[in-house]
């Protein structure tokens, strides 16, 4: 299976605060230990939402929203993905992580949905069709 | 609280149960004693770590704690001196000084494992032992999982392993990693293994056998392992390049009813993108590798190029058939098989037309090794039909049908026979 780690963004990474020498060190041996382990396929650290935008959707209307965006907690800084035997040993794993920020940090495991979760049905098909269209044949 | 503290456990153990069993090898020299301590570690583990709690080093805990096993077998049993004179003076240091999991968890056991890995895939031992004993020392796979992802019955896979060990203590071998000539050689064997299991996931269309991806999903974690430690070898990251780029289609392979969906019929939005990206990477590396020194692409990298361009077309029309001709070439020319031929007769089909392709079709007509091969009619009746000979496309889709054993290839041959005539 597959999963998502989420990073949790905090006050510093909000701030556009880099990581201090010793945190990027840790933070490069375990990523390591995970490449070693076969089981990390990608990862990446996002920047402060004040460079991010969001796009809200009511009805027809798209709104284009600018950040900073206020609910630090909630915000993401980062991302692993990992593909592991089970959920356990994603737990297990990230036990292992250093702690991503100097204040609390925190970890969300979330497993994707595989593909064969959905019936392959009109909307992937569709999905398909459109994507060739763009492409020009 | 989500996590079961046995879940928990189990997880860990398989996390650290092949580094655990490669360092204790390093002591035992035996593959079935560093087992045996492994597995006593783990017992130790799961009579403590329940009602105290998961130590915060579960690694290094195990570790030290199979050593200590291994002495004490040592002092029971007298067995092989100075390794144990050796681990003896370890586990005294160890115990005088506070305990350092650090340390512990830090020894580099890149060069254990791979030794394992060499150890496991040992021509002394036939291929069967190999991938039973891969799956179970590297992959931590239980003798249940193993015969339950190649459907035999479970005393089978248990028997096969206990043989393998004991063959490997009574032939001496040597817990070490092969160098020059032997090197490449014991390291064709080691990917072979590899490969081997990944097709057992690879090739079962049903998917009732919830293991079969998983074994897929090992021989490709086995292979990012062995790319990490063997680095330089430029067929390890055409083996995992291969293994990615094929898994990337392992979804869109099939339709709804477990049908198989050919390569160009494939929907390709669900070709796992994540995966090509990595595949290209691993064909980079590859070519990184084989420039120092200079090494032609061996047959790994090959068939991972010709994967390659397939993965690069985002509709069947961009497909570089050129490219692919020329590849099939070089591997025709590496390892030269009418099979390589025939593909490569289809690709040229694809590049200059079915009459170019029918061409070398008809030149591989009386090739003794595809008398046989139901692939060889279905290939020209497909060639044939798309000349417009109905008659001709008609009959070799019939021949194709009789000559396979396999239900559903009949019954699509059966079905293209019907279509040529329409």
């Amino acid at each position: 299976m597959r999963v998502m780690v989420i990073v949790k963004a905090s006050k510093d990474s909000e701030a556009g605060v880099m990581p201090s020498e010793e945190l990027l060190t840790a933070m490069g041996k375990f990523n390591e230990e995970m490449v070693k382990a076969g089981i990390m396929l990608d990862g990446n650290g996002l920047k402060p939402t004040s460079k991010g935008v969001r796009l809200t959707f009511d009805g027809n209307k798209r709104t284009v929203v600018d950040g900073p965006f206020t609910e630090t907690k909630e915000l993401i800084a980062g991302y692993w993905l990992l593909q592991v035997k089970s959920l356990e040993e994603a737990i297990e794993w990230m036990k292992r992580c250093p702690n991503p920020h100097n204040d609390g940090g925190e970890l969300e495991i979330r497993p994707l949905y595989e593909l064969e979760d959905f019936a392959p049905g009109e909307g992937i098909r569709i999905h398909e069709k459109l994507r060739d269209e763009l492409k020009g044949k | 609280m989500a996590a079961d503290p046995h879940r928990s456990i189990a997880a860990l153990f398989s996390i650290e149960r092949p580094k655990l069993i490669a360092s204790l090898m390093r002591i035992t020299r035996d593959v079935g004693m560093a087992e045996e301590f492994a597995q006593d570690a783990f017992e130790a583990a799961l009579a403590d770590w329940p009602g105290k709690g998961i130590p915060e080093k579960p690694g290094a805990w195990l570790m030290l704690t199979a050593k200590r096993k291994a002495l004490d077998a040592h002092r029971r049993k007298q067995v092989a001196a100075t390794k144990y004179d050796e681990l003896g003076r370890e586990l005294r240091e160890t115990e005088e000084t506070p305990p350092d999991f650090d340390s512990a968890l830090d020894d580099d056991i890149g060069d254990d494992l791979l030794r394992l890995i060499f150890t496991a895939c040992h021509p002394a031992l036939s291929q069967e032992a190999r991938v039973a004993l891969t799956l179970r020392l590297l992959g931590g796979l239980t003798t249940h999982e193993i015969a339950r992802a190649f459907i035999v019955p479970e005393p089978t896979i248990a028997q096969r392993i206990v043989r393998a060990k004991k063959t490997l203590s009574e032939r001496k071998v040597a817990y070490e990693v092969p160098h020059g000539e032997e090197l490449s050689e014991r390291l064709a064997t080691v990917l072979e293994v590899i490969y081997l299991i990944f097709n057992e996931g690879y090739a079962a269309t049903s998917g009732e056998n919830w293991m079969r991806p998983e074994l897929c999903e090992e021989a490709l974690r086995l292979g990012r392992v062995l790319a990490e430690l063997a680095k330089d070898e430029p067929e390890v990251h055409g083996l995992v390049a291969l293994m990615e780029l094929q898994m990337s289609r392992f979804k869109a392979r099939t339709d709804a009813k477990g049908e198989a969906i050919l390569l160009l019929d494939q929907n390709r939005a669900r070709w796992d993108r994540l995966l090509i990206t990595r595949g290209l990477a691993a064909i980079a590396r590859a070519h990184e590798a084989c420039a120092k020194p200079s090494r032609l692409p061996g047959s790994y990298l090959l068939q991972a190029e010709l994967a390659a361009c397939h993965a690069r077309a985002n509709t069947p029309g961009e497909t570089d058939w050129a490219k692919i001709v020329g590849i099939y070439g070089a591997l025709g020319a590496l390892m030269p098989s009418p099979v390589i031929d025939l593909n490569r007769a289809v690709a040229l089909g694809m590049l200059m037309g079915p009459q170019a392709g029918l061409e070398i079709v008809d030149g591989l007509a009386n090739e003794p090794s595809l008398k046989h091969y139901y692939l060889l009619p279905a290939v020209r009746g497909d060639l044939l039909a798309k000349l417009g000979r109905k008659e001709e496309a008609r009959a070799e889709f019939e021949r194709a049908a009789a000559m396979t054993q396999n239900e559903r290839e009949r019954a699509v041959m059966l079905r293209r026979a019907l279509l040529a005539l329409s």
